[in-house]
């Protein structure tokens, strides 16, 4: 076949391209663990293949769940493919703490690339690929319950979210079979990242499977504000909400402002990748420093976006677990909007070095410290909740408590970060990295974790493991600190970031400790493993059908578990905040309707996951430079929001008589539930149904 | 014709008439040069401002009554958040090339 | 929330069409939103640009490239489709059942047609512009102008595209209520992009023409 067809139809595909046959032609450690990585995805999803077919189960995995419009489907589905990409980017987070550790005055065992590989895919799961979805997922399933409606106010633009973040993380799977990912961390700075420094796939990889999944944020954003807006149930004033719609109302507002810069700034750099533009090269009038002014115009609210969410499950959680209302609900309020706003005008702190004045640095650098007072007072508003409270210590609390402390701590070294003279001394040091994961494990990861467990058991109807949930707890805080302290003594001391070598042999004794740290870590991810299978191989005892396990406040919690699909038989009324618990008090809880309405819900589709899919080929088509494939998935995607269009049989209806057997199968439940009473609430004896007390 | 339809009709006939005079005068600004370049430039992005409030008057509708009130607030909010992006983009971009020079 | 009035001008479905106005509000809010991240978009561009004014990279400068008068001319095409989309919104709003759908498509045609021969303007110009040697791997500025240019025409495209598929469903699925959702989305779209337009006249060719 001759170069040029080949070219045509295969773009830059080679036999190079496979991690295999580097191993083969140079069978150094580095690429064979490359090799293993890239052969475990092909088994696993072999695996996977073999298993569903063997079971039967294709057509029921298309028709219950891949071409549901169901929020609390979708939701599932996003936190999957968030507990998925954990699992690889913890792995390689070990691996690099591994190489640092033994990698002082020798060359280790991954080699420079592979590790510049590590920590740009590392990054780039962890934020776009595990923290996101996993948010969107909380999102997806909680505001809709608490706000009392029956789905998000756009249902297909939901599923095409949801299957762009998929196909983007399917193309990072990918990247691991086929070719190389980027080099230039999960920032992606040119010019190293343009095609003069880095002519490869890697960072094509990056800018395409990154740019699907902020499209898809974007999309989930819209959603949710007009969801929010729009979609509360009749007497829910804004001020009535509970406190996680109030963050997920700001993490969407963020999400519509700030996605645009990234996909401005990685649309330039493909630009310039592929068309020649000379946006950030080094020639012809390129300016690399407008780069990073984008990127992080999108990258300071992103880190709110993923942290709000977090602070929203901490404000149930805290308060369902002391037994109170949210301590100053109007404060917490007021707080996640000043946060949001304020997050527009910080990002130049992420790049107090590049040059400017100090006057511009001083100004961003009080700008800086201005946005930790709302998480302050936060922090009080939580604290000042649990006072006097008949505090529970379950899982989720014990992660918020976790998150509290050490959240906090990790705010002082921000505050530290905030004045430019100091940042000069730790700048590109591990002191940075111990910074930003002291804010993403204990903040981000431990609220997406409480809601995990908090609602795990109305998405499933059956508890988690108390005891594994708590083994895990541990090990996530253990394994925290001990990897991420002794990174701030590194920094202090001078050692730099992303360093695949390390030449002070003062720092191995730290480094090493960091390494048992991150093997804690590994742990603690396992754990939840064994306690996802404990808890599913003793649903059968553990069952809370009634629907309300921890005597909840919001509406979530006033329906059964799970829910049926249209999940309340009649939109509540809504006359107070906490707004379930009032109804408790007023003896109005899991009322038998006066009649019951054939309710309208969306019809299946399959628009989704063809735009999804669609998309992320188009992405590899892009990548490897095949162009009829780039082609012929954009016109796909484009083609499915046009037929979509036209359709208008989109509805399902579902009588009136079914939703009257449903509900009155559960109120008969609840009626033959023995209550549970708070001190056994994580036994097997809980039904879902619990005491009231006073 | 109905009397509202005549109302609304008007309003896009007297929003396509500003929109045509503002247009006018900013190309004519530039063609008969009158001005130094800054007070032109000045004078260009004043009519273009002014033409996009009225744009959104009378093509989109939105103004100070109720029902139009959630996108003007969507539309100020927004303004603030632009405003916010682009003024630190040109101070931080032009304060480097400052320092380069 | 809603109480079922109409909170958004152009669409009259009536009063016993509840589910519809509230679809209506919610569709039409949701569009709103998405121009505003489209706006951001745009404004990053924007600033872009005026950060590369002066990174000509000693090639073409905007003096010597842009044309005013083709400028204008495109200028007063976009207005008046516009315009023309305006009287689109009012044949649509104040059509009532049974009466002809052909003054609608007359006006939306007619936006169709303007907005095709901006775009076919703005192509005659980048192919000059190309053969005079200002071509985007030329300069960061001709890049930056290369970037915000054509991603305006690019809507305006997909704009007119979007036209012509209402045109079709409006001929084979009547003025229902979706169809009219969606041409008050594609109003407010259109709108949008004559808004963009005054930027980019202003910021771009006005500018680049000022001596």
């Amino acid at each position: 076949m001759n170069d040029a067809l080949r070219y045509a139809l295969f773009g830059k595909l080679a036999a190079q391209s496979l991690p295999f046959v580097r191993a083969w032609e140079r069978p150094n450690l580095s690429e064979v663990i490359a090799a293993f990585a890239a052969a475990l995805v092909l088994i696993a999803a072999a695996a996977l293949f073999v298993l569903i077919t063997a079971r039967g189960k294709w057509r029921y995995l298309w028709e219950e769940w891949f071409t549901s419009l169901d929020p609390k489907r979708i939701a599932i589905m996003y936190v999957i493919v968030a507990l998925v990409m954990l699992c690889r980017a913890l792995i390689e987070g070990v691996l690099m703490r591994a190489q640092q550790a033994v990698a002082v005055n020798s060359a280790g065992f991954l080699s420079p690339d592979h590790f510049a590989q590590l920590f740009s895919t590392h990054g780039s799961i962890m934020v776009f690929f595990m923290a996101m979805p996993f948010i969107a997922g909380l999102l997806n399933y909680v505001v809709p319950l608490q706000i009392g409606a029956r789905d998000v106010a756009f249902p297909l633009l939901n599923a095409v979210s949801f299957w762009l973040t998929a196909g983007a993380a399917a193309l990072m799977m990918g990247s691991l079979v086929i070719g190389r990912f980027s080099t230039g961390g999960w920032s992606g700075y040119p010019p190293y990242t343009e095609l003069a420094f880095s002519p490869g796939v890697g960072p094509d990889y990056w800018i395409w499977a990154v740019t699907l999944g902020s499209i898809g944020s974007t999309l989930t954003g819209l959603n949710f504000i007009v969801t929010i807006f729009k979609m509360r149930a009749p007497g829910m004033h804004m001020m009535r909400m509970p406190l996680f719609c109030w963050t997920a109302l700001c993490t969407a507002i963020l999400m519509i402002f700030a996605m645009p810069a990234l996909t401005v700034a990685t649309a330039l750099l493909a630009l310039d990748r592929y068309l020649g533009y000379h946006f950030f090269t080094n020639d012809l009038g390129g300016n690399m420093m407008n780069y990073a002014n984008l990127f992080w115009l999108f990258g300071h609210p992103e880190v709110y976006i993923l942290i709000l969410p977090a602070f929203g499950v901490y404000s149930e959680v805290v308060s369902t677990f002391s037994s109170k209302a949210l301590y100053g609900y109007a404060s917490l309020a007021v707080a996640t909007s000043a946060i949001a706003v304020l997050s527009f005008t910080v990002w130049v702190h992420h790049f107090f070095t590049m040059g400017q004045s100090s006057n511009i640095n001083g100004a961003f650098g009080i700008a800086t410290m201005a946005i930790g007072i709302p998480t302050g007072v936060k922090i009080y508003d939580w604290i000042w909740t649990m006072f006097r409270g008949e505090v529970r210590f379950t899982v989720p609390m014990l992660y918020s408590l976790a998150f509290m402390v050490t959240f906090v701590f990790g705010g002082f070294s921000g505050i530290i970060l905030a004045m430019p003279p100091l940042d000069f001394q730790v700048h590109n040091t591990v002191f940075l990295v111990a910074h930003f994961h002291n804010m993403l494990i204990p903040g981000v990861l431990y609220g997406l974790l409480a809601g995990y467990h908090y609602w795990f058991p109305k998405a499933f109807g059956f508890c988690l493991n108390e005891r594994w949930g708590r083994i895990a707890f541990g090990c996530w805080v253990a394994g925290f600190y001990v990897t991420f302290m002794p990174l701030y003594v590194l920094g202090l001391s001078g050692m730099v970031r992303r360093a695949q070598e390390v030449f002070d042999p003062a720092f191995r004794p730290w480094l090493s400790v960091s390494l048992c740290g991150a093997l804690i870590l590994l742990f603690a991810l396992c754990s939840l493993g064994v306690q996802l299978w404990v808890s599913v191989r003793e649903r059968a005892q553990n069952r809370v059908f009634v629907g309300d396990p921890w005597d909840g406040r919001s509406l979530e919690w006033s329906v059964s578990a799970p829910p049926p699909a249209y999940v309340f038989a009649v939109i509540p009324e809504v006359h107070d905040r906490d707004a379930f618990y009032e109804s408790k008090r007023r003896h109005d809880a899991r009322r038998r309707p006066a009649r019951f309405e054939d309710i309208e819900l969306p019809r299946n589709s399959a628009v989704g996951v063809t735009i999804g899919l669609s998309a992320a080929a188009a992405a590899f088509g892009l990548v490897w430079h095949i162009w009829w494939l780039a082609s012929v998935g954009v016109l796909l995607v484009w083609a499915a929001v046009i037929a979509r269009s036209f359709a208008r049989n989109v509805h399902r209806v579902v009588p009136a008589a079914e939703v009257a057997r449903t509900e009155e199968r559960w109120l008969a439940a609840a009626a033959a539930s023995p209550p549970i009473t708070r001190p056994l609430e994580t036994t097997s004896l809980n039904r879902g149904l619990a005491e009231r007390s006073s | 014709m109905s009397a509202e339809r005549r109302v609304e009709t008007r309003q896009y006939l007297l929003g396509f008439g500003v929109a045509l005079l503002l247009t006018g005068a900013a190309f004519a600004a530039v063609y008969w040069q009158k001005f130094a370049a800054l007070p032109t430039l000045g004078i260009v992005f004043a009519l273009g401002l002014t033409q996009v409030i009225v744009h959104i008057r009378f093509f989109l509708h939105v103004g100070f009554k109720k029902s139009a009130r959630e996108d003007l607030q969507l539309i100020l909010f927004s303004a603030l958040i632009i405003a916010l992006m682009v003024s630190g983009t040109l101070v931080l971009l032009l304060n480097l090339r400052g320092r380069m020079l | 929330m809603s109480t079922g009035e109409v909170r958004h001008v152009g669409l009259n479905l009536g009063a016993t069409d509840a589910i519809a106005h509230r679809k209506a509000e919610r569709a039409v809010f949701g569009f709103w939103v998405f121009l505003m991240s489209d706006a951001v978009l745009f404004a990053l561009l924007f600033a872009t640009y005026g950060s590369m004014l002066g990174a000509t990279a000693g090639g073409p400068t905007a003096a010597a490239e842009f044309k005013l008068g083709s400028a204008l001319f495109e200028t007063l095409i976009l207005l008046a489709s516009s315009f023309t989309f305006g009287m689109a919104s009012i044949a649509m709003k104040y059509r009532k059942a049974g009466e002809s759908l052909a003054p609608l498509l007359v006006w939306l045609g007619v936006t169709l047609a303007l907005g095709m021969t901006f775009l076919g303007m703005e192509l005659h110009d980048f192919v000059g512009m190309f053969q005079a040697g200002a071509y985007p791997s030329r300069s960061g500025f001709l890049s930056a102008f290369f970037a915000l240019v054509p991603l305006h025409g690019l809507h305006v495209f997909g704009g007119s595209l979007w036209v012509l598929v209402m045109m079709v469903q409006l001929a084979s699925l009547g003025a229902d209520a979706q169809v009219k959702i969606n041409i008050l989305k594609l109003g407010l779209f259109w709108h949008f992009l004559d808004i963009v337009w005054i930027a980019i006249f202003s910021v771009v060719y006005l500018q680049g023409l000022i001596r």
